[in-house]
């Protein structure tokens, strides 16, 4: 494996144990072959507009911001390790949670880091808070033209509504946790076959 | 049981009375003389599985139409030995004519024994949740069956298979089709087909097998003459799960939905491996095993995929079918709930036809449906295919289980050989869990969630067989397959104990498990909007590493969903909505009827907050409603412009009694004679209060459209309005004879007819008013309000548009001159009206406040008359009916109703909105004017949600915090 030399492999290798070791070796050796596809400047980094070729992205409403959760903040690269640390995101989870360790960190494919993750994608400003503004954001981005602004503000509005428990008008990550039994969703997405095999 | 009791009592005398006509049994649907059956079974067995099922039925369909024309005619009454003898002695006041009404009679009696005996279950709740349903109807008719031995001395009934294949299987399949959750269903679709297909197949084969090996060694009695293909059609038809069975009793027992889907959808989808496999191994039987090639073998795999492949075409094409046909039922709303059932039902029998599997046909044909024909079909449409699907399908579940346990009280079938039941029993449930843990492993290599031991257990103890085994089983024919009465006798022992004993237990047994329950939550919007955000980034994340994954193929199909298939199958009008928006609503007419159902009143409780409304909590900074409405534009409020008008404490105290009475009260309202009619729905009271309050807003809508400016319209645009007013007349006249019956102290409706934008018709907006053309008539109620103070009926009629709020309320109340002549409006909401409103009455409001829109601000000048707005007629009343023509534009009452009305008993408004014009002339209004102008504006904004909210927030006259705040406000 070309990557497991170097420093490539230094970091893969680092990487945290919980979120990585359970990836077998032929998903790694895939998932980096698909990153090299990826990489047209053969630099070993993926940049945004390496994401935006992706022809399906394209049509995602929320490419962008997918795309983005790629990048840490300030950056513009991303490397293979960056790549798997956010796909990790979306490997089943594995323990049941009520026997996990309070002490060990969190894998990342734990139900809340999943929700985190999500919750992310609305939460532009890194304020641990969905506003409004971001949740109409967010909104304007999946609704077709047919709706109108002051529809989606109201749909916005009540959204928040539904979820806000302290009464600052916006939506916290408990509130996102909390609100209409979200884990259900992941748990529902049922036996579609792995996004990670 | 009395009922029953006089049949039974009635049938020994009406065999007695007709001795000729034995056969006078057959004509009851589903209650056959057990002596019958045997020839009633085809003499020449074929192997197509609905030859056998349509026969029963030619047989008895046939004396019963000539009993019924034997009373019809009198020639015939003469041949007939009964009819003769009871006739005779001329002519009787009172007639015997039990022949004529016994099918009939017999069947709804058996329904409402069925009924009653659901109702009795029911009566003791701790009884109900320890004994599922089914158990207690199975034993309901051992012991009805145990009467009717008793009485006639032989079974006279049992659960036919014509008659289940054909009526009870298909109600229930097609509310189990129609109302399957969709999304569940096709995520858990993988692990579905495989314990559906690789399943049911593993268990036939197994049972099959072991069978034949045990009585090889002997512990079957040598009485059972049945050779390898007998039990391998034994096993086939005993080893799927029955849907019928597993719906009854996993409905009590509300596992989580996963589980729940896995097991049913199973149950659903097994039909076309057993229905293969009957058919291939009847036909084995026949030829006899020595005869059978190893083309045979591979004719039957291509059979399975025939069938089931097939069936699923047949049931999508006919989902294709009715969605389509659902887009053009706006004309004929009543027969929309007619359409689903045929079309669901033709799906069904059309899969029978062709010999393919019916229920995977009807299952798939709801299932595609659903989704397009909801959307398409009115929303009272919508409630009476819930329910009457419901109803179907409980009735039917209800009369299976009856029949099942009738048909067991049969001495005739009890060819009991214990070796056979007990390892059969034992067999199927070894073999069901065997299969169960092996399907699981290889699917948990797949799943995102894996299912867990509790789960497998669930399941393979969920593996009910049921009502679907046993009419196979009865279908068998009897010469060439010896063991027939052993097999069957096996059966019944085999579903009484899934049924009963399964069924009993399973609810212990998931207790102590403590297997995950279903949630019966309802859905909310942020589920709504995060599932889809989920969905979307789960799709990214699958293109960016490369995956064509579940979430890949899902996003394709929504597009080819998007793009295609529902620009095809939806009405455009539903087509252009989104569907987010779809679900707001629906969760926010949902809560507006729970608050007001558990709360009751609306208007009097001050801190009631939906979630649905801006709470006040998050807008700190708006101490009061009124203000915070108003500034926001939010629409119409009722009552709130009252609160801001009323001047003294004493008038304030008079009209919130007056509220209270008025909103808990029933209003005195004029009686309206029913009026029926077969076509259409006729308004309900309280859908008619509601209208009215709606009217009453439109109402007061209409006066401010005096302050903008209507342009006298051209001839040709006269001409092109009268044709349109033609086509409304028709629609008007259904609402005119109720409307006939009111007096109108004003006598002058004013007719708002608001066209859509197209004249093709695509009638975009009145698609859900369904009944009729949108009219909103005017009234008054006279003399209602005694206790009404007087001064405040002015205020009190514009109170519905807060929005007009001026500043100074009494002083421009005064100086609007048509508020004193409509003031004796009651104002009150009832809590119908915000019940109904936002289903029955968005659309119009909706329509409404677009045809506001249009007024306040005109298209263009180049389009001179906006086409929603086709034509507004008033009578004149007491207001001063003729005043025309934009000239007027300036002074007087002129600068209001700058309009052109024409005075000729029906004075039309047209509203042909030259732009130029009207922005001169806003820029000319006066002060006063310009106190309408946020109305004006803020009609723009409006919408019909913000509608309801408002409806709903309405807090009361006179409330804690408004009252408090009113000083601001009021100057």
């Amino acid at each position: 494996m070309p990557w497991l030399n170097g420093t490539r492999s230094q970091q893969s290798l680092s990487l945290n144990t919980v979120c990585f070791f359970a990836v077998s070796h032929s998903q790694i050796t895939r998932l980096y072959s698909r990153f090299t596809s990826l990489d047209k400047g053969e630099n070993g980094t993926l940049s945004r507009e390496d994401f935006q070729r992706i022809p399906e992205l394209a049509i995602n409403p929320l490419g962008d911001r997918i795309i983005n959760a790629f990048f840490p903040e300030g950056e513009d690269q991303v490397n293979f390790r960056g790549f798997m640390r956010t796909l990790a995101h979306f490997r089943p989870i594995e323990d049941n949670e009520k026997n996990k360790d309070p002490t060990a960190s969190e894998p990342l494919n734990s139900r809340t880091n999943k929700l985190l993750f999500a919750f992310q994608l609305y939460d532009l400003d890194r304020d641990d808070k969905i506003s409004r503004d971001e949740l109409l954001q967010v909104l304007r981005m999946m609704v077709g033209v047919n709706i109108s602004d002051e529809q989606l503000g109201s749909i916005a509005d009540r959204t928040i509504q539904e979820a806000d428990q302290n009464g600052d008008n916006s939506i916290s990550f408990n509130e996102f946790i909390k609100v209409g039994n979200l884990q259900h969703i992941y748990v529902w997405a049922g036996d579609h076959y792995l996004i990670l095999t | 049981y009395r009922p029953l009791r006089r049949v039974l009592l009635i049938l020994p005398f009406d065999a007695a009375d007709l001795p000729a006509t034995d056969a006078s049994f057959l004509p009851d649907l589903e209650l056959r003389s057990g002596g019958q059956r045997g020839p009633s079974l085809p003499a020449s067995p074929t192997t197509s599985l609905d030859r056998f099922q349509v026969q029963p039925r030619e047989e008895y369909a046939s004396p019963g139409i000539a009993l019924a024309r034997s009373v019809e005619e009198p020639s015939a009454t003469t041949e007939d030995g009964g009819e003769s003898h009871r006739h005779g002695g001329g002519f009787q006041m009172v007639q015997w004519e039990w022949s004529y009404v016994q099918t009939p009679y017999i069947i709804a009696i058996w329904i409402l024994v069925a009924s009653v005996a659901k109702i009795l279950f029911h009566f003791s709740q701790r009884f109900t949740t320890v004994v599922p349903e089914s158990c207690m109807l199975i034993l309901l008719g051992l012991v009805l069956g145990g009467i009717v031995l008793l009485t006639s001395k032989k079974q006279l009934y049992q659960l036919e298979p014509g008659l289940f294949f054909l009526f009870l299987l298909p109600t229930i399949v097609g509310d189990a089709g129609y109302f399957m959750p969709a999304r569940l269903f096709f995520d858990n679709l993988g692990a579905i087909l495989l314990y559906a297909v690789v399943g049911t197949l593993w268990n036939a084969f197994c049972t099959g097998f072991c069978l034949y090996g045990v009585k090889l060694l002997g512990i079957i009695d040598q009485k059972v003459q049945a050779g390898l293909m007998e039990f391998l059609l034994f096993g086939a038809l005993i080893s799927a799960v029955d849907p019928v069975a597993v719906l009854a009793v996993f409905e009590e027992v509300h596992v989580n939905e996963t589980l729940f889907i896995i097991v049913f959808g199973e149950s659903l989808l097994n039909d076309a491996v057993t229905v293969v496999l009957y058919k291939v191994y009847m036909s084995f039987v026949e030829v006899g095993p020595e005869n059978v090639q190893t083309a045979d073998y591979f004719k039957g795999v291509a059979s399975f995929l025939i069938v089931s492949i097939g069936g699923t075409m047949v049931g999508l094409i006919f989902a294709a079918l009715l969605a389509f046909i659902t887009r053009f039922t706006k004309k004929v709303r009543i027969i929309e709930p007619l359409l689903v059932f045929l079309m669901v039902y033709l799906a069904y029998l059309t899969a029978e036809l062709f010999s393919l599997s019916a229920i995977l046909s009807m299952t798939f044909c709801g299932i595609g449906c659903n989704k397009y024909v909801e959307a398409n079909i009115s929303q009272k449409s919508r409630t009476t295919v819930k329910y009457t699907m419901k109803t179907l399908a409980s009735i039917a579940e209800t009369i299976i289980f009856i029949f099942l346990g009738i048909s067991a009280v049969d001495k005739s079938k009890w060819a009991w050989d214990t070796g056979l039941i007990s390892c059969t029993l034992i067999f199927i449930f070894v073999f069901r869990a065997l299969g169960v843990v092996m399907q699981t492993w290889v699917l948990n290599w797949f799943r995102l969630v894996p299912l867990d031991k509790i789960d497998q257990v669930v399941m393979s103890y969920g593996g009910l067989r049921g009502a679907v085994a046993f009419a196979l089983v009865v279908l068998l024919d009897a010469e060439r397959v010896p063991a027939k009465d052993y097999f069957v006798a096996t059966t019944i022992i085999v579903v009484f104990f899934t049924v009963m004993f399964q069924g009993l237990t399973i609810k212990p047994l998931v207790n102590w498990l403590k297997v995950p329950r279903a949630t019966n939550r309802k859905p909310t919007i942020n589920e709504e909007i995060h599932e889809r955000a989920f969905d979307h980034c789960l799709t990214a994340v699958e293109d960016i590493a490369g995956l064509n994954g579940y979430h890949h193929w899902r996003d394709k199909w929504e597009q080819f969903d998007k793009n295609y298939l529902s620009k095809l199958l939806l009405r455009k009008s539903v087509y252009r909505k989104s569907e987010l928006w779809e679900v707001y609503q629906k969760i926010n007419i949902r809560d507006a009827i729970s608050v007001i159902d558990q709360g009751g009143n609306v208007l009097t409780s001050a801190r009631l907050s939906l979630p649905s409304m801006a709470s006040r909590a998050s807008f700190p900074e708006v101490t009061n409603v009124t203000n915070y409405l108003r500034e926001n534009g939010s629409g119409v409020c009722l009552d709130l412009q009252v609160i801001d008008n009323v001047p003294g404490a004493k008038v304030e105290e008079e009209s919130e009694t007056h509220h209270f009475l008025a909103g808990n009260l029933y209003k005195p309202r004029r009686r309206y004679q029913s009026h029926y009619s077969r076509h259409f729905m006729t308004v309900g009271d309280h859908e008619r209060q509601d209208r009215e309050i709606f009217q009453r807003n439109m109402k007061s809508r209409m006066e401010t459209f005096k302050t903008t400016r209507h342009k006298r319209h051209s001839h040709k645009k006269d001409r092109s309005q009268k044709k349109r007013r033609g086509s409304d007349v028709k629609e008007q006249d259904l609402n005119d004879k109720p409307r006939r019956n009111v007096s109108w102290q004003d006598k002058d409706p004013v007719v708002v007819t608001v066209e859509s934008e197209d004249e093709k018709g695509e009638h975009l907006e009145p698609e859900k008013e369904e009944d009729v053309g949108i009219t909103f008539v005017a009234r008054k109620v006279p003399d209602t309000p005694k206790e009404r103070p007087k001064s405040v009926p002015a205020g009190l009629e514009v109170c519905q548009s807060p929005s007009v709020a001026p500043p100074s309320p009494t002083c421009s109340e005064r100086n609007l001159p048509w508020k004193g002549g409509i003031g004796t409006l009651p104002v009150c909401v009832s809590m119908e009206a915000t019940k109904i409103i936002p289903i029955d009455l968005q659309q119009a409001w909706n329509q409404s406040i677009s045809s506001l829109e249009s007024l306040a601000s005109p298209p263009g000048p180049v389009e001179p008359l906006h086409p929603r707005v086709s034509a507004l007629s008033r009578l004149g009343g007491q207001r001063p009916v003729s005043y025309s023509g934009s000239g007027v534009s300036g002074s007087g009452f002129g600068s209001r109703g700058a309009g052109s009305i024409v005075a000729q008993g029906i004075a039309r408004f047209e509203f042909p909105p030259g732009g130029e014009e009207k922005e001169e002339e806003e820029g000319a209004l006066s002060d006063q004017e310009q106190e309408l102008q946020p109305l004006v504006s803020s009609s723009v904004r409006r919408n019909p949600c913000v509608y309801l909210r408002s409806l709903v927030t309405a807090p009361p006259p006179g409330s804690e915090p408004l009252a408090r705040s009113r000083g601001p406000t009021q100057l």
